[in-house]
């Protein structure tokens, strides 16, 4: 069979089986800047964090054999690269924005670097789980066979969500990146905090990068990522700062990602690179509907850019 | 030796004694052997003016100051106090005049999160069941889902001095706690207080301004002056007079410094029914009408807070008027660079670093804004010349003995005194003003700069300058002032000449009777 057996169907469920494959990168890193948000600083550099998690995760899956120590090392790299980034912007008078553009040409340059002998050789892939055993079409079938570190990341949104609302810890995060100053106030170290939130959501931004070398695409290539680390930011926004809407936003950018590629499927090319913008255009179609000198964002982190 | 804290905190208000607090800052001596007492219930208020060492001394009590000399004693023992969490184990807690609340959370998290012990997961329907448990015998009412960012400054408050009664706080200091209040709301909050303090539960140590507040619920009162000790006692014992004599240390003389007697010219800057909001949307400024005349200086008394700071900034075009109008020499003003340029007006805003300059630019930058787009800073309409603009800088450095290293040096690098002269410099060095507005000229100034600040501002007076001052500092006011006008609650309450000024009058219409 074949996408033309199923006729129009393939669309919709070609953007379904996008929206996940494609949205788990999205998932991990929103989920990455989501933490390193909350807690008032902004990491531009999870682009960077991104390839080199793609990068490590591939590198050693060839080298070790296991994907799953693949992940673990892309996990690490992204904690190194952000315990860097943390380290920058809690120097005074840095500016995280700029510390963060540093560290993705660094990341990304150095992941490039370091993957030159890695883009060839084939390393072994993430097995995935199929949850469409009960459809007879293969279609969905396949659409329906989702990636490992996709249930991760669904995990993480809810742990998250939960960590944020009845944890000790995740509220001082919450009063953090509110209010430095109250939770000053209140005993808590805005520097160690700031610390732990960058290099854990960097570690989540390296898993995502997993995703992309060791599951979708599935391959380790320079143009692997396509900056997705930093549609992952307006992502943030768009989920208003909210893990659990940072999950549905991802699947919506992944869906958006998969318009072009469903679309020629069933025969349709015209607009085939327009339609590959739309993630791009989505982007800034949410920070167009976001802005407004008016009102602020309800739910953005108050300490968020006001460099303190 | 160091006696630790009780373990476990105290359930019943502790006795408080401060033995002859000394608290210096280099060589500034912000309290001076202060001695007082609070007994376990009592409501002791806490007042003087500005700068009379009042939140010093209770920052010794909340250990964020130690002080050099004296003892701090608690039912009997001489106790050291080093952060704000001793504070907390021996029953202290404090309410600050700014807000301490995490705005994005509901009040239930705010008052859960400020909470030392709270667990490390949090059981929400444990922690909701004894906070409605709390709220139930609560002197106010406030809504727990709500997040405190949406909240009115008012309710802001109630939910700061609940944090402290959840943490079942026994000494609760209150530093100008009604400051963000309507006076119906502040009588509110008091009162309940109040009611724990009758019943035993909590002693209070209220700084303050209002007499109205003094004799509405303490008990006693410590008048502090200059950071000295200024008198005690009970005060159903005292009148306001007695108070106010002692904040003010007894009568003073109207001093004139070199004013020369002139014909008064024509108005040059009047106000007509202005109106104007702080920030938090609640009107500051109620409508005030003033005419100054050339050559003539109007001062505004007032206690801080009651609408000085947005009457300045609407006049220097930093805040929009609600409704009503400036005009400058007959025609509407609008602060705009031309129109200031125009009709010569200038500004001596008070926190001159955070209103009239740019920190991180030079001081020679700094002392440009007024004429470095005109000749000769500027050539050929577009062309800014550096050299011109250091020239003129270093010439009026020289003449206002600004200390700084060089003219190049970023102006957020001087100390408070010399941002001070160099916008002085910048403002009046010219010499070509018509009108001058002045906010609290010499706040935090030594007495030479004082008195260089003074003669300038009536320097200008003589020269048919009009002259707008607002300040905090009475002695100030009756030396240059031709004028006095009292503003309480945004409006002008009383008016008077420092010839004729009774100082007790003057008080009282301050603190807004």
């Amino acid at each position: 069979m074949n996408a033309e057996s199923i006729g129009w169907w393939g669309v919709p469920i070609g953007i379904l089986a996008g929206a996940i494959r494609g949205g788990t990168p999205f998932l991990l890193v929103s989920l990455g800047e989501c933490l390193t948000e909350k807690s008032g600083k902004i990491n531009l550099g999870l682009e960077g964090v991104l390839l080199m998690g793609a990068m490590t995760a591939y590198a050693i899956s060839y080298k070790s054999g296991s994907p799953w120590v693949g992940v673990m090392a892309a996990g690490i790299a992204g904690a190194v690269l952000g315990s860097i980034h943390a380290f920058l912007v809690s120097r005074p008078k840095v500016n995280d924005i700029a510390a963060g553009i540093a560290m993705l040409l660094f990341g990304t340059g150095f992941a490039f670097y370091l993957g030159k002998p890695f883009i060839q050789p084939s390393a072994p892939q993430l097995p995935g789980i199929s949850l469409g055993g009960w459809s007879h079409l293969p279609q969905i079938a396949a659409a329906l066979k989702i990636s490992p570190l996709f249930v991760l990341g669904v995990i993480i949104a809810f742990i998250m969500r939960w960590v944020f609302r009845s944890t000790r810890w995740g509220m001082q995060v919450r009063a953090v990146g509110d209010s430095p100053a109250a939770a000053r106030a209140m005993g808590v170290s805005v520097s160690k905090t700031r610390f732990i939130c960058i290099v854990a959501g960097s570690a989540m931004g390296g898993i995502g990068g997993a995703h992309l070398s060791l599951f979708y695409p599935g391959a380790w290539t320079e143009a692997i990522s396509s900056g997705q680390g930093l549609m992952a930011v307006a992502l943030v926004i768009f989920a208003r700062w909210n893990p659990v809407q940072c999950l549905w936003a991802s699947l919506l950018f992944g869906g958006a990602q998969a318009v072009g590629p469903s679309l020629q499927a069933v025969g349709i090319n015209t607009g085939y690179y327009l339609w590959n913008a739309s993630p791009y255009v989505l982007t800034l179609l949410v920070m167009i509907i976001t802005c407004s000198n008016k009102r602020t964002l309800a739910g953005a982190p108050g300490a968020l850019g006001a460099g303190s | 030796m160091i006696i630790p804290p009780p373990s476990p905190r105290p359930q019943t208000p502790p006795l408080l004694e401060l033995v002859n607090i000394t608290k210096r800052f280099g060589s500034f001596v912000a309290n001076e052997k202060i001695s007082m007492k609070l007994p376990p219930g009592s409501f002791h208020a806490l007042i003087g003016e500005n700068g009379a060492g009042k939140s010093t001394l209770v920052k010794c009590i909340m250990g964020f100051h130690t002080a050099e000399e004296g003892d701090i004693v608690i039912d009997g023992h001489s106790r050291q106090i080093s952060s704000p969490h001793d504070a907390y184990q021996y029953g202290i807690g404090m309410v600050y005049q700014h807000f301490t609340l995490v705005p994005a959370m509901t009040v239930a998290e705010n008052l859960v999160l400020s909470n030392p012990a709270v667990p490390a997961v949090i059981n929400w329907k444990m922690e909701m069941d004894r906070l409605r448990t709390f709220m139930k015998t609560a002197p106010f009412q406030v809504d727990l889902d709500t997040p405190t960012g949406e909240l009115a400054a008012g309710q802001k408050q109630k939910v700061e001095i609940l944090k402290q009664l959840y943490l079942e706080t026994k000494l609760l200091i209150l530093d100008e706690p009604t400051s963000v209040l309507t006076p119906s709301e502040a009588d509110e909050a008091l009162g309940l207080i109040k009611s724990k303090v009758t019943a035993g539960e909590l002693s209070v140590l209220l700084i303050t301004h209002k007499f109205r507040e003094v004799f509405g619920f303490c008990d006693e009162i410590t008048v502090l002056r200059r950071g000295k000790f200024a008198g005690a006692g009970k005060v159903k014992d005292l009148t306001r007079d007695d108070i106010a004599a002692m904040m003010m240390g007894g009568q003073r003389e109207a001093r004139t410094s070199g004013k020369s007697v002139r014909e008064r010219g024509p108005v040059a800057l009047e106000l007509v029914g202005l109106h104007a909001n702080k920030d938090s949307g609640v009107e500051a400024v109620g409508g005030v009408d003033l005419a100054i005349q050339e050559g003539e200086i109007v001062g505004i008394a007032g206690v801080s807070g009651n609408g000085q700071r947005e009457l300045v900034e609407v006049i220097a075009g930093q805040r929009p008027a609600t409704s009503g109008e400036v005009r400058v020499h007959g025609e509407a003003y609008r602060s705009t660079r031309v129109e200031s340029f125009n009709h010569k007006v200038f500004l001596l805003p008070e926190e001159p670093l955070r209103n009239a300059c740019v920190p991180q630019m030079s001081v020679a930058e700094n002392i440009a804004f007024r004429n470095f787009d005109k000749p000769p800073q500027t050539r050929g309409g577009c062309f800014i010349s550096r050299k011109a603009i250091r020239g003129a800088a270093q010439e009026l450095i020289t003449r206002f003995s600004v200390k700084t290293r060089s003219t190049e040096t970023p102006i957020g690098d001087l100390s408070g005194g010399n941002v001070q002269r160099a916008v002085l410099a910048r403002e009046l060095g010219p010499g070509t003003a018509r009108v001058l507005i002045a906010a609290n000229p010499c706040f935090g100034l030594d007495f030479a700069a004082v008195e260089s600040i003074h003669n300038q501002i009536t320097e200008a007076r003589n020269r048919g300058v009009a002259v707008l001052l607002v300040s905090e500092d009475l002695d100030e006011l009756l030396k240059l002032a031709d004028r006095l006008l009292v503003i309480s609650h945004g409006e002008f309450v009383y008016e008077t000449t420092p010839a004729e000024a009774d100082i007790k009058t003057i008080g009282q219409h301050m603190a807004g009777h």
